[in-house]
């Protein structure tokens, strides 16, 4: 077998044990490469553990700059005995082997359609270090020497960024840049040259590195959020934890050292989303950020919040379910519990953002619309944009931004006689003008209440009034149209009788899976669908199109759904195309799912049906 | 609730207080409670209370869960906002009000289902965090609503109005309040006023976490021979420990009180708790003391009520948070958006 060859197109997957010191090494390959000029795109995949279990980490270099999962694996670092037989499995034909040849491993543990590279890693170390936790720890950093000179990893860019990480920490400083040399040198003199190569480039950018969490918590402190209350759980914690960081850092009062903020780890979900409504309903920006089993938990808070009309941000970073699913793997699979959560007829706004920055932007305009339209508002992540560093545009603001606090009567319209029903609709947009508790000695109370009330927030069960108020509430899901963000079309070349319609993290592998069916012929205008409610251009874009693939990442199709539910679209033009075994999607199975679809629908490719005329 | 005033007609010379409101400002609507409930006697108490302290009506925010004690805030302080949340979750919720506008007055109304119960948990966090809070639970033994099913405070071998004796422990929310951490917990009687308002004026000044707990007979389903919360039994074993005046103003004391027999103590707010001991070993200012005396009254049948426990400088929630003086929710863009150049320096950390 003819080994690999490739520049800046490639994937690299380690295999760690959790516990072990090994993400800032790992992490530290991947930035190398990034600070060469030459995109990357790293994926954990981890258990949902502390110490001692299997956890992954690949990187995938594209120089094209394809950021979604390709699949596949071209150099295995197998740095984990539990799974070396499905990791070497998994390498591609011609691929590399990267691994600790300290222990001889029987020759059947081998393909031979793999390039073998040993190195004795656990040998280097033990005679380097004293201390079993250092030689734990500088054997990850001494791969990473190894890996640098093996695929032509700029040395300097490695030590910068080893320089960053312990800048104010000389003492760890010294010893990382000598484990690296430690394992650059050893590479050099003992290591065979492998087909794998990264080469300088400019194709990185202004472009940012950064986590999925990390962005939405900094587009809460942006969006004006001063309250968050939430609950420990795998994958949102970390924006949780991100938000304190960023109001730590932002929000210190500079004069007393007060905090402008307040975070509550609550007691569990249901008092955090609890703590949201109320501190909203008081006129503070609030938010909770949780996971499908939290959304479950929440359900009847977010029935009031919905029909007492009060607003809240939700962020739910989706993992696999149903029940506790895979805690530590991606899906997109609580589209439908946050489109209807809670009992009764309820209909929520749903925000889809695609990456990082688009979880920056949507987190701080999701405050403007819970307080416009005065209801919940879902930012629906996954642990794939969530958890793990993705590279994209730099984050933008605006000075000229203000926030949209949306209608509220203030002490001095109330003292002007302003006209005040709090569900009372002046403006025949389905939303009512409300008053922040204390404003006015005499005007403007009201009783917040989750029974059916009449337009001047008085308790009645006249059905009358009831169904005056539930019309009312779907005029105003009608009016959020008008704000939410509207989905982004690609029309291919001269336009195409097959659409695709797609959301959230599987931008990065659509975008791909766009090109290479082009590439063979196979034209398919594509649909990013950026909210919900649906706007026309999505009903208009199915209804122009023969059929439309409709990718999602969970096992039901649940946008499919709510497309044929709200959208009154038939379920047979719309194909879904399914990924949901808690790995990102990626491009080649999106492409090949296309593909065999449409040979089924007797679609020849333009080209070779070109040739044959 | 719209601002239109509803039409009052009272006596001239209703008295005022210092804001020169009358009691009936701070009324509420009429209640649909059954006749004789002592809630209605509770929500009269509230009345007076925040007529005697001269608090402006709309500065208190009033929440509750749900359920016939949820209910009442309806009947009471009709110039202030009210929510009635969800069932056993009021404390969450006025926790985040709390969060988001320090300077109101935050009054909770529950049940013993509602606090109990469905809402035990909450009713927990929400006294260990300290929120400054006046939480009132009308505590009746029974689901009123939903027809005389025992609660979780009905007593083991208290007897249902059709007969069944209740065979679990019963709760004791005052013994909680305690060992959570709330800085003014009490227990009354809705029979007893002079006891009651009192007590609420005190929790009312009070600058953290104060818990009452008010023994409100369910004259519909509770008020039988063999309850242990109807009114004939609760008048029978009453044990108050103490009585209770708050007083507002800075004034001398005149009042001539036997030596060791009244207990002063300055509250943050300026205000004074005056406590004439009706128990003369009795200190509501040793917490587990007060545990251990609860329960040892409790063991031969006694209902201790009066001030069980304060502590005249409580910790409170946004102290914990370290939060600006300033309430949350008057923050603007200046004060919470960092801007576009330190974006840019963000984005620059992360190349």
């Amino acid at each position: 077998m003819k080994p690999l060859v490739a520049v800046n197109d490639f994937v690299v997957k380690f295999a760690n044990v959790n516990g072990s010191g090994s993400a800032s090494a790992n992490t530290l390959f991947a930035k190398s490469i990034l600070r060469m000029g030459v995109p990357v795109s790293p994926r954990n995949i981890f258990p949902s553990n502390i110490q001692g279990l299997p956890t992954w980490y690949e990187v995938r270099v594209s120089e094209r700059g394809w950021l979604g999962r390709r699949g596949g694996v071209d150099l295995m670092v197998a740095m984990n005995p539990q799974t070396w037989d499905k990791d070497v499995a998994e390498i591609e034909p011609g691929g590399y082997l990267f691994y600790d040849s300290t222990k001889p491993m029987p020759a059947a543990k081998f393909r031979d359609d793999v390039q073998v590279i040993g190195m004795p890693l656990m040998e280097i170390c033990s005679a380097t270090y004293e201390d079993p936790r250092q030689r734990q720890l500088f054997k990850n950093i001494i791969y990473v020497g190894a890996l640098s000179t093996l695929l032509g990893i700029d040395a300097a860019a490695v030590e910068k960024l080893i320089g960053e990480q312990y800048k104010g920490k000389e003492k760890l400083l010294e010893p990382n840049v000598r484990a690296l040399h430690l394992g650059r040198d050893y590479a050099r003199d003992h290591l065979p040259a492998i087909g794998l190569e990264v080469r300088a480039s400019d194709r990185v950018g202004k472009r940012i590195f950064l986590e999925g969490n990390n962005a939405a918590a900094l587009g809460c402190v942006y969006g004006g959020a001063t309250v968050a209350a939430w609950y420990p759980i795998t994958p949102s914690s970390s924006m949780a934890e991100a938000f304190g960081k960023h109001c730590r850092k932002y929000r210190t009062d500079p004069a007393t050292g007060k905090a402008r903020y307040a975070v509550v780890q609550a007691e569990d979900e249901l008092a955090s989303i609890g703590m949201v409504i109320g501190a909203a309903w008081n006129g503070a920006r609030a938010f909770t950020c949780t996971s499908g089993p939290g959304i479950s938990l929440m359900q009847e808070f977010i029935g009031l919040a919905y029909f007492a009309e009060i607003p809240a941000v939700i962020f739910d970073v989706q993992r696999a379910g149903p029940s506790t699913g895979m805690p530590t793997r991606t899906q997109q699979a609580d589209v439908l519990s946050c489109a209807y959560a809670s009992h009764g007829d309820t209909k929520h706004v749903l925000l889809f953002p695609e990456d990082p920055k688009e979880g920056f932007e949507m987190a701080a305009m999701a405050f403007d619309f819970a307080d416009r339209l005065q209801t919940p508002i879902f930012v629906l992540l996954d642990l794939d944009i969530g958890m793990n560093e993705r590279l994209c545009e730099p984050l933008a603001w605006s000075d000229d931004r203000r926030y949209d606090r949306g209608k509220v009567l203030s002490y001095a319209d109330l003292e002007a006689g302003k006209r005040f029903g709090r569900y009372l609709d002046l403006d025949a947009d389905g939303i009512t003008w409300r008053t922040y508790p204390g404003a006015h000695p005499k005007r403007g109370s009201f009783f917040t209440r989750g029974t059916s009330r009449d337009r001047y927030a008085r308790y009645t069960e006249e059905g009358s009034a009831y169904v005056d108020n539930m019309q009312r509430l779907l005029k105003k899901f009608e009016t959020a149209k008008d704000l939410i963000p509207k989905p982004v079309a690609r029309v291919a070349g001269k336009g195409s009788r097959f659409g695709v319609i797609y959301y959230g993290s599987t931008s990065a592998a659509m975008d791909e899976a766009l090109e290479s069916l082009e590439a063979e012929a196979m034209q398919v205008d594509a649909l990013r669908i950026r909210a919900f409610p649906f706007h026309d251009e999505v009903l208009d874009f199915a209804n122009a199109h023969d059929h439309v693939f409709v990718v999602e990442q969970n096992r039901d199709g649940q946008l499919r759904t709510l497309l044929v539910a709200e959208g009154m679209l038939h379920p047979e033009k719309l194909t879904p195309v399914l990924h949901y075994d808690g790995t990102p999607i990626t491009a080649r199975f999106i492409h090949q799912q296309i593909a065999s679809r449409l040979s089924a629908f007797n679609v020849s490719p333009l080209k070779k049906s070109a040739a044959a005329d | 609730m719209t601002y239109l005033a509803k039409p009052k007609l009272h006596h001239p010379e209703l008295p005022t207080n210092a804001l020169g409101l009358t009691r009936r400002d701070y009324e509420g609507a009429i209640s649909t409670l059954c006749a004789g409930c002592g809630h209605d006697s509770i929500s009269a108490a509230i009345i007076q209370a925040c007529w005697e302290l001269a608090i402006q009506p709309h500065r208190v925010a009033k929440l509750s869960g749900i359920g016939c004690s949820s209910k009442t805030p309806t009947y009471f302080l009709g110039q202030s906002h009210g929510f009635n949340s969800v069932h056993g979750r009021m404390p969450s919720v006025l926790t985040g009000a709390n969060l988001a506008n320090r300077d109101l007055l935050y009054l909770g109304v529950s049940g013993d289902g509602d606090s109990a119960s469905i809402g035990l948990g909450q009713f927990a966090h929400s006294m260990r965090r300290g929120v400054n809070m006046t939480y009132i639970v009308e505590n009746n033994g029974v689901y009123g609503l939903t027809k005389g099913q025992f609660s979780a405070t009905a007593d083991r071998g208290s007897k249902a109005k059709r007969g069944a004796i209740n065979t679990d422990e019963g709760i004791d929310l005052v013994l909680l309040a305690l060992q959570l951490g709330a800085t003014y917990v009490a227990r009354s009687f809705s029979g007893d006023k002079a006891q009651l308002v009192p007590l609420i004026k005190g929790a009312l000044t009070h600058e953290g976490a104060a818990f009452i707990d008010v023994i409100s007979p369910c004259v519909a389903f509770n008020n039988h021979d063999g309850s242990t919360k109807s009114y004939d039994y609760v008048r029978e074993h009453n044990e108050a420990v103490n009585r209770l005046d708050v007083i507002t103003v800075r004034k001398e004391i005149t009042a001539d009180y036997e030596a060791g027999t009244v207990q002063e103590v300055r509250q943050h707010d300026g205000s004074m708790l005056r406590l004439r001991k009706l128990e003369e070993k009795y200190d509501p200012s040793d917490r587990i003391a007060a545990m251990t005396y609860v329960q040892s009254r409790y063991a031969i049948g006694e209902i201790v009520t009066g001030l069980l426990y304060f502590t005249p400088k409580p910790r409170d929630l946004h102290g914990s948070l370290n939060t600006v003086a300033t309430p949350l929710n008057e923050l603007g863009e200046r004060e919470l958006c960092p801007g576009s150049a330190a974006l840019e320096r963000f984005n620059e950390d992360l190349r």
